[in-house]
């Protein structure tokens, strides 16, 4: 079905979950007044990216009162939202959360952590290990979460499960600037743009704003049509709240077009990646 | 090289962004530096005057007697030119006071002492008018040492510090920095006639070009041979690199207890803005 989305491109603060959470709330309820069906936040949304030793203490268990109150919200609007996740044996996640008529639908735990360059999430935070689509009212869904997007088998694996809709929340650090744009924004543009284009999929991507330390986060949130093309994209380093239709029959008409998904031999995929696999010894 | 040539227009948003962000979130309005009369200050001073309002960026210009008399006619030009607030305030009573003490000081100490004396004096007018203190060293003199530890090297905020020297130029071209200062040579003003390329044995040019492939491109030792460099001037880069590294680092604490500030105390500085 053709549905509205928001991309809420903001700029959260940096370990500060009430205000954060304040912000958050107030762009649900603009969102929902305008009659939008879902929106979607950034990774880390709640608080902030560079936490460090901040990690234990703006972490959220899943039965906290303000995940209830999200929870409580995707009653009007269904929301797409990244935190820390605290489970109860202490472990915690980059997590995101796709929260529907007051339940949650799924639990996205980022895979790959970056640790390199001016990344360094695996030393605070514990990665997940899966990725899944899910049934949302708007048709099957996957989340991936800023990095886990640049794993290729990521998105496929989504695709593979039925996803037609990829969310990713994002917040990638502006680096590069002797080209024509930002060099970050250029590389995830041909990033999100390849990815609809293979899996015949649409992308939303949802990227923050704002400084911490030094380092800017660009935005540039974009819904990608799935024949590749950026129907609808954000300011660069300014918070937008940019509203997006997603039409139920572009996805159709795609996959009628370039039927790449239905043509995916999956069997013979996971007949070489076992062979690999055993040759490799694990 | 394509890596060193800026895209001016993009490098401008993320600076001028930078400062208003990073000087509004600690709940001030107000920025402070200390204008030589050179192309670096000059720059930090057109970029703040554009993210705060010229109103709100007060620079100081801070005289020794032997220092050229045009680098504070340039000072002035470039307060003029972009708005700001503008006041000199003299080193030479403080600096000579001190070495009357010790008269037998050389060009280092003394320069040195000139650079901590201004750092004092702008962090106390950090105070005096609740604005944070702009850095004007760039990455060229940060990567070589070429700045004094607790002196220029101090302050707040950095808007130009991953910017080489060929890039501080672009983008003062592009900026309207006026042209008199963009075209001098570049000096630390410590006596007459002093000027950085001179007393550093090569050109910033040449520097730039080496460094940008030494340190952000990694390329080794025989990439940087193979690509035309002078062996002897990659490993006196290196060495300068390596031996002005604890300019760039805070003071080495010694671990006792289970969590030392710093090295497993990890917070960042925008911690709670």
């Amino acid at each position: 079905m053709d549905f509205t989305a928001v991309l809420a491109q903001i700029k959260p603060k940096l370990g500060c979950l009430a205000d954060n959470l304040a912000l958050a709330e107030k762009e649900i309820v603009t969102a929902t007044a305008a009659g939008a069906d879902l929106i979607i936040f950034p990774e880390l949304a709640l608080t902030g990216y560079f936490l460090k030793d901040l990690v234990p203490e703006v972490a959220l268990r899943l039965d906290s009162p303000q995940i209830l109150r999200l929870m409580e919200l995707s009653h009007g609007i269904s929301i797409a939202i990244g935190f820390v996740e605290e489970t109860t044996d202490y472990l915690f996640y980059n997590s995101a959360l796709y929260l529907e008529d007051g339940a949650i639908r799924h639990l996205h735990r980022k895979v790959y952590l970056p640790t390199y360059g001016l990344f360094d999430e695996q030393r605070y935070l514990a990665h997940g290990s899966s990725f899944r689509a899910f049934d949302s009212k708007f048709g099957r869904f996957g989340m991936v979460i800023c990095e886990d997007m640049w794993h290729l088998s990521a998105s496929y694996i989504l695709a593979m499960d039925g996803a037609t809709t990829l969310l990713c929340l994002s917040s990638s650090p502006a680096r590069g600037i002797d080209g024509e744009t930002l060099g970050s924004a250029a590389a995830w543009q041909k990033l999100v743009s390849t990815t609809a284009l293979f899996l015949n999929c649409r992308v939303l991507y949802c990227n923050r704003v704002g400084f911490e330390d030094g380092v800017n986060f660009w935005g540039g949130s974009e819904y990608i049509a799935p024949s590749g093309e950026s129907t609808s994209r954000c300011k660069l380093f300014e918070p937008e709240s940019r509203s997006v239709m997603v039409d139920e029959g572009a996805l159709r008409r795609e996959r009628i077009f370039s039927p790449m998904i239905r043509d995916e031999n999956l069997f013979v995929t996971m007949q070489e990646l076992s062979r690999i696999t055993q040759e490799r010894g694990h | 090289m394509a890596g060193l040539i800026a895209n001016t227009e993009l490098l401008r948003k993320l600076l001028v962004g930078f400062v208003r962000d990073e000087v509004h979130k600690v709940g001030v309005t107000d920025a402070v530096l200390g204008l030589s009369g050179g192309i670096d200050s000059a720059l930090v001073a057109f970029i703040a005057a554009e993210a705060l309002g010229p109103d709100h960026v007060h620079a100081i210009c801070m005289p020794y007697k032997t220092s050229n008399p045009e680098s504070e006619t340039h000072a002035r030009l470039v307060a003029e030119a972009c708005g700001i607030n503008y006041s000199v305030v003299p080193i030479t009573a403080m600096v000579d006071a001190y070495f009357q003490m010790f008269p037998d000081a050389d060009n280092m100490r003394r320069g040195n002492k000139m650079a901590r004396e201004r750092m004092t004096i702008l962090f106390d007018h950090s105070a005096l008018l609740r604005g944070l203190v702009l850095g004007t060293s760039n990455k060229t003199e940060l990567l070589l040492g070429y700045g004094t530890l607790y002196g220029d090297m101090a302050s707040a905020l950095n808007p130009i510090g991953d910017l080489y020297k060929s890039q501080v130029w672009q983008l003062s071209e592009a900026m309207g920095v006026p042209a008199a200062v963009i075209e001098k040579k570049p000096s630390a003003d410590l006596w007459a006639g002093q000027t950085d390329e001179e007393e550093l044995g090569f050109t910033y040019r040449e520097a730039d070009e080496l460094l940008y492939r030494m340190v952000d491109l990694r390329l080794t030792r025989q990439e940087l041979l193979s690509a035309g460099f002078d062996g002897q001037f990659v490993d006196s880069l290196y060495q300068k690199i390596r031996n002005s590294h604890f300019k760039r680092r805070l003071p080495v604490i010694a671990k006792v207890s289970n969590r030392t500030i710093d090295r497993d105390f990890r917070y960042a500085r925008d911690w709670g803005k």
